[in-house]
């Protein structure tokens, strides 16, 4: 009888398509609602924009466009238009039409997207929820614009090509036009807040924005000059998991272990490679296929617990402080502004780096909580704030030292912006939605040691503008108490109110010209002291990886 | 410096107007303008040995009005000293010095400021024009608001023209009045012996219900802790016009032994009303550190010194008014004891003990610390 239920079963057993898993779990990718799914059309499209131009060391220009339809409800049209390099009119197709299609996967260096998902979710959805097709132009300066209308297949995860076409078109660039059902809102979480943040951690790039009421938003360049590029780098071995390493094994080209070891990961010669083997009581010499699942095991404790030196961190692409500076300038025009570049670190053998824009006064004149600015390789984070670790070190901070007040457990109060931006080969992030980072205590702390720096510049701008405004303000009292003065003076003396006044307003006239008005010495802002009870699990120590990253 | 004899209102007045026309020609010649204050604190007293008081040195400060943390505080001083005058000139009641903050409080035109916060800003002002023109606060009409009661076989003539008889005063004794001038508080009549000064109401209120006055033939009076100038006034009228003996009753512990020589040789705060106030034929009677075992004084009266008490005892001891070898002996005592002991708690022995054995006793054999 159990056999038969196991039959019939059986039947019911099929695979799935990816695209019919996604179908079912849109919300993993940031559908879950109208107002989230419009927002992460526009944003898939905006980053893949900026990774292409960056990537073809392109200073991109963007443009974006909502149109409302008319009578239909929460119906939109959304182009997304670059000067990118455009793409080769064979790869359109899966481009746009095929989940899990992409360049970046299994790439070590840092980029916006990092599963070749977003893009052809987008597409997805447009045609989940209209029924229509995507439009797509791409020109690759050769004079061809390829226009294609495709959409998904979803038994099969491969694309429907409904039309396509090639014209005369000059340049480079791509466009994509999509009609999705969504709400367009203003304010928190909107789209022109995940512009402007955008505007603000990309100030190399130039942003237009036509909202669904036909306005139109520039956001200028701020930087002429793009960010370094990444390079792309190998695995390091600390933190890789055992299944992984099992699977490049198999994977990779049969070769021996110690060779296969010094090819694939960064930071290990044939020296170290035949040491680990020795270690882990493995035949160097052994073929990678023949490695059996316990050698397998005692080489990856090895790997471990082995002194290598951090990886190399060139895979990494800092906006750096200056340009972040810039483009708070551009976007908020405040009075002070300031930004710290962090070196990078590692987090399970991850490298990664931290950078923070402190903007302060000017026209940034909200009253309560500071704004929290979220990025994660120069995107916005604009969901689940509170789950992110970048807002759990921001809170820990001691903001009182730096002359904002503060409440236990919460963002610090005032007239400012916080920049803050987690650059790295991959990012934790804590669910598939791609809105907050994981609180690694590695991570923590250097979003921590950032923060310190750049609220202590800004601590230090604040108290010497008290002291500016409390020497103007003391210099006023002089003039404030002739009257009642003057007016004791003549109840004294009987003799003329009005010209003792007179007479002592151009006294303190002629004395203030000469008066400087206590020059007081810089108070000092403590440095906080890192909590280094954290355990450090991450940062490498207990791995043997040195703490400062080498190259 | 003091005058004896009260100065009249205009005399005063005079010199309150020339104080107003030096910071004038201060303005007019362009400088600075400036008041010279005598400085009361401990660096500018001393102690006058023949005299047997504390009296203020020539020190001064200037007061500028060109100083950020100056300006208010000068601007507040000519205030007082204006109000003074007209009080002086109008020839109004004698005001408290609490009345008169309220007659100087008001915002100061164009801002949000007053040109006093509290009456702690305005009373060390009056101090300061009191010395600025040499005159008492009595004399400028203003009063502190005293504390003290008085009983005993003494009759006085009130500015009232109330006939006041201290032996009749019941339970609540006589008060002291803020004026005890002899025009205010004429002393008509006194056969007591001497005058007996006590630390703390309660010690004076059971020794009034005994009657003890009666029995020892004296005059008691308390200034409820640390007296105000109106108590210490009577009493230097009382040794120079009664001409009988004080002895001064406190707590065993160094702020009983301050509140004696502020009686005696006057305070260093006010240490210019010192030759008008101070009685240095006081006698300190107790409680004493040799009084614990002459009298038995039970072990529960006892209270250990505590840090503060010690501190308190360093720095009077470095005053020059308590160099006698007779309390050098008493600070040693006191610090080998370890322990403190209230007047009040005299009454654990019985409550008669103090007015019918501890008093008589001492008084007797005249058992004074010198």
């Amino acid at each position: 009888m159990a056999v038969n239920v196991a039959e019939e079963m059986a039947k019911t057993h099929k695979a799935i398509s990816i695209a019919e898993f996604f179908e079912k779990n849109k919300h993993l990718l940031g559908y879950e609602n109208l107002q989230k799914s419009l927002l992460t059309v526009v944003r898939e499209g905006v980053d893949n924009s900026l990774d292409a131009c960056e990537e073809a060391r392109i200073l991109p220009d963007v443009y974006v466009e909502l149109q409302k339809k008319a009578n239909i409800e929460n119906r939109y049209k959304v182009i997304i238009e670059d000067n990118g390099p455009g793409i080769v009119k064979k790869n359109i197709p899966k481009i746009f039409g095929k989940l899990l299609y992409g360049s970046k996967f299994h790439r070590l260096r840092q980029s916006r997207g990092q599963q070749g998902i977003g893009i052809s979710a987008a597409v997805l959805y447009g045609q989940l929820t209209t029924g229509k097709s995507a439009k797509i132009y791409s020109r690759i300066n050769d004079d061809k614009t390829h226009i294609y209308e495709l959409h998904i297949d979803i038994q099969t995860n491969e694309p429907v090509i409904v039309s396509e076409d090639t014209v005369y078109g000059s340049g480079h660039g791509t466009r994509l036009e999509l009609e999705v059902k969504g709400r367009y809102v203003k304010g928190r979480q909107s789209i022109y807040e995940y512009i402007q943040e955008t505007a603000i951690m990309n100030p190399f790039a130039k942003i237009v924005f036509v909202d669904p009421d036909g306005e139109k938003f520039e956001f200028p360049r701020g930087v002429d000059e793009l960010p370094k590029e990444p390079r792309e780098i190998k695995p390091h071995a600390s933190g890789i998991e055992l299944g992984t390493l099992l699977k490049m094994m198999k994977g990779a080209k049969p070769k021996t272990i110690s060779g296969f070891l010094a090819a694939e990961f960064s930071r290990i010669s044939g020296e170290k490679a035949k040491e680990l083997c020795v270690l882990a009581n493995v035949d160097p010499k052994v073929s990678t296929m023949s490695l059996t699942r316990d050698e397998a095991e005692a080489l990856h404790e090895q790997m471990q617990k082995a002194k290598l030196q951090n990886p190399p961190t060139d895979c990494l692409s800092p906006i750096g402080a200056k340009p972040i500076e810039e483009g708070l300038k551009k976007e908020l025009v405040p009075e002070f502004v300031t930004a710290v570049s962090r070196s990078a670190a590692v987090y399970t053998g991850n490298p990664f780096l931290v950078e923070v824009g402190v903007a302060y006064g000017g026209n940034i004149d909200q009253e309560g909580p500071v704004h929290l600015m979220r990025y994660a390789n120069k995107v916005p984070l604009l969901y689940e704030q509170s789950a992110c670790a970048i807002t759990k070190a921001v809170i820990q901070t001691d903001w009182r030292r730096y002359k904002l007040s503060q409440s236990a457990g919460a963002l610090p109060v005032g007239p400012m912006a916080i920049t803050i931006h987690f650059a790295s080969v991959w990012v934790p992030y804590t669910s598939e939605g791609k809105e907050a980072i994981a609180a690694y205590p590695i991570i923590i702390k250097e979003v921590k040691l950032a923060i310190q720096e750049a609220a202590r510049r800004m601590g230090v701008y604040l108290s010497r503008k008290r002291r500016a405004n409390e020497a103007e303000e003391k210099k006023a009292l002089f003039y404030r108490y002739v009257a009642e003065t003057a007016g004791a003076l003549h109840d004294l003396t009987g003799k003329d109110k009005e010209k003792i006044a007179t007479q002592m307003s151009e006294l303190i006239n002629e004395k203030l010209k000469t008066m400087i008005v206590e020059e007081v010495e810089e108070e000092p802002v403590e440095q906080e002291e890192i909590d280094n009870e954290i355990p450090d699990e991450d940062n490498g120590e207990e791995n043997g990886v040195e703490k400062e990253s080498g190259e | 410096m003091v005058k004896t004899e009260a100065q009249s209102g205009a005399e005063i007045a005079a010199r309150l107007q020339a104080l107003g026309n030096e910071v004038i020609a201060d303005i007019e010649l362009k400088k600075n303008p400036s008041m010279a204050i005598l400085t009361r604190a401990l660096n500018n007293v001393y102690f006058d040995e023949d005299a047997g008081l504390i009296k203020l040195g020539d020190k001064k400060q200037n007061r500028y009005y060109i100083n950020l943390n100056q300006a208010k505080k000068f601007m507040q001083t000519l205030l007082v000293a204006k109000q003074i005058k007209w009080l002086l000139e109008q020839q109004k009641p004698a005001l408290s010095i609490r009345q008169l903050y309220y007659t100087l409080k008001h915002s100061i035109e164009g801002s949000k400021e007053e040109t006093f916060d509290s009456q702690d800003e305005s009373d060390p002002l009056i101090e300061d024009v009191e010395v600025m023109v040499d005159a008492l606060r009595e004399e400028l009409r203003l009063i502190a608001t005293p504390k003290g009661v008085l009983a005993g076989p003494m009759v006085v003539l009130d500015q009232t023209g109330d006939m006041l008889d201290f032996t009749k005063m019941g339970s609540a004794g006589g008060a002291v009045p803020p004026s005890v001038e002899e025009n205010t508080f004429e002393i008509k009549e006194c056969s007591a012996d001497f005058v007996l000064v006590i630390e703390k109401f309660a010690v004076w209120n059971l020794l009034n219900q005994q009657k003890y006055w009666k029995d020892a033939n004296c005059l008691i009076m308390t200034g409820k802790g640390q007296p105000a100038r109106a108590e210490r006034r009577l009493l230097h009228r009382m040794q120079k016009e009664l001409k009988i003996p004080i002895y001064v009753f406190t707590d065993m512990d160094p702020w009983g032994y301050y509140i004696y020589s502020v009686y005696k040789q006057g305070s260093i705060n006010l240490a210019f009303f010192s030759e008008k106030a101070g009685s240095p034929k006081a006698n300190y009677l107790g409680f004493s550190t040799s009084d614990i075992k002459q009298f038995d004084i039970p072990r529960s009266a006892y209270i250990k010194l505590k840090d503060v008490d010690y501190k308190r005892l360093k720095e009077i001891e470095a005053y020059d008014w308590f160099k006698s070898p007779g309390w050098k002996k008493e600070f040693a005592a006191m610090k080998q004891f370890g322990y403190k002991v209230e007047q009040d708690s005299l009454v654990a022995k019985s409550i008669e003990f103090t007015a019918k054995e501890y008093l008589p006793t001492k008084i007797e054999n005249k058992q004074f610390i010198a």
